[in-house]
C-alpha cells in the first residue's frame, strides 16, 4: 500500500515573482519599492524646498525649473510613489487593528489602494500641469 | 505563570510603534498643507508668508522629524532584508543615520532662515 502521508509532503513551490503575485502582494512590494524611491528623493526635495524659499529670484528659478517637462515627469512619478505609500500605509494602519483582514477584504481594499492612488495622482498632477 | 525573556535587543515593538505614529503626523501634515494651498496660485510672498508662521516652521520641523525617523526604521528593515553581509550592512546604516542627521540639519536651516 502506498504510503499516502508522505506523498502529501511534497515541497511546496511559490512562484514569488511580482508578476505572479496577488493583488496585496503588489501593494506590499509596491510600498517597499514607493518608500525606497522617497527615501533617495530626500536631497531633492529639500533642495526644491530650499530654492523655493531662499529669495524672490530663488523662487523664480523654482518655478522655471519645476515648468521643465522632465522634471514635472519626475515631480507626477514621486507623487505617485508618495500616494501610493500614503494609500498602502493607511490600509496597512487598518490591518493593524485587525480590520479587513479576511482575503476577499483584503484583495478589494489592495485593489483600491491602486485605483485611489493612481485617481489621486492625476487629478493632483492635472491640476499642477 | 512563566516570566521568560525570548530573545532579542526590544528594539522591535518601539520601532513597530514609531513607524506608526510618524505615518500618522505626516498623514496630518498632509492634509494641513492641501489645505492651506489647495485654494489657488500660488506667489513667493504668500509661500514665504505661509512658513513664516512659527506654528507652520513647527509644523514642518516635526514632518521632518517624523520623515527621517520613518526612513531609517524602512531603509534598516530593506537593509536586513536584502544585505547579508554584516560589515555592509553596517556601511550602509552609518551612511543612511549621517545623511538623514544631515538632513536634519539642512531643513533646520531653510525653515529658520530670516
Amino acid at each position: 500500500m502506498p504510503d499516502l502521508a508522505a506523498k502529501k509532503k511534497r515541497p511546496l513551490w511559490y512562484n514569488l515573482s511580482p508578476f505572479n503575485l496577488p493583488v496585496p502582494g503588489l501593494v506590499s512590494i509596491f510600498h517597499r519599492v514607493s518608500g525606497a524611491l522617497l527615501f533617495l528623493g530626500l536631497i531633492w526635495f529639500l533642495f526644491l524646498l530650499d530654492m523655493s524659499l531662499a529669495s524672490e529670484a530663488g523662487f523664480a528659478r523654482f518655478q522655471a525649473y519645476v515648468g521643465h517637462p522632465l522634471v514635472k515627469l519626475a515631480l507626477l512619478a514621486f507623487l505617485w510613489a508618495y500616494l501610493h505609500h500614503l494609500c498602502a500605509g493607511v490600509r496597512h494602519l487598518f490591518l493593524d487593528i485587525e480590520m479587513g483582514l479576511e482575503l476577499a477584504t483584503a484583495r478589494k481594499t489592495a485593489f483600491a489602494v491602486f485605483v485611489v492612488s493612481l485617481a489621486l495622482t492625476a487629478f493632483i498632477g492635472a491640476k499642477l500641469w | 505563570m512563566v516570566k521568560r525573556v525570548i530573545v532579542g535587543a526590544h528594539y522591535g515593538l518601539k520601532d513597530w510603534l514609531a513607524q506608526r505614529v510618524t505615518a500618522v503626523v505626516m498623514l496630518a501634515y498632509t492634509l494641513i498643507f492641501v489645505l492651506a494651498l489647495g485654494r489657488g496660485p500660488i506667489s513667493y510672498a504668500s509661500w514665504k508668508a505661509l512658513f513664516a508662521h512659527q506654528w507652520m516652521r513647527l509644523a514642518t520641523f516635526l514632518l521632518v522629524a517624523s520623515v527621517l525617523i520613518h526612513a531609517w526604521i524602512g531603509v534598516r528593515n530593506i537593509f536586513m532584508d536584502y544585505v547579508k553581509t554584516t560589515g555592509w550592512r553596517l556601511a550602509l546604516q552609518v551612511i543612511v543615520i549621517l545623511t538623514l542627521a544631515g538632513y536634519a540639519g539642512w531643513a533646520m536651516q531653510i525653515l529658520w532662515r530670516p
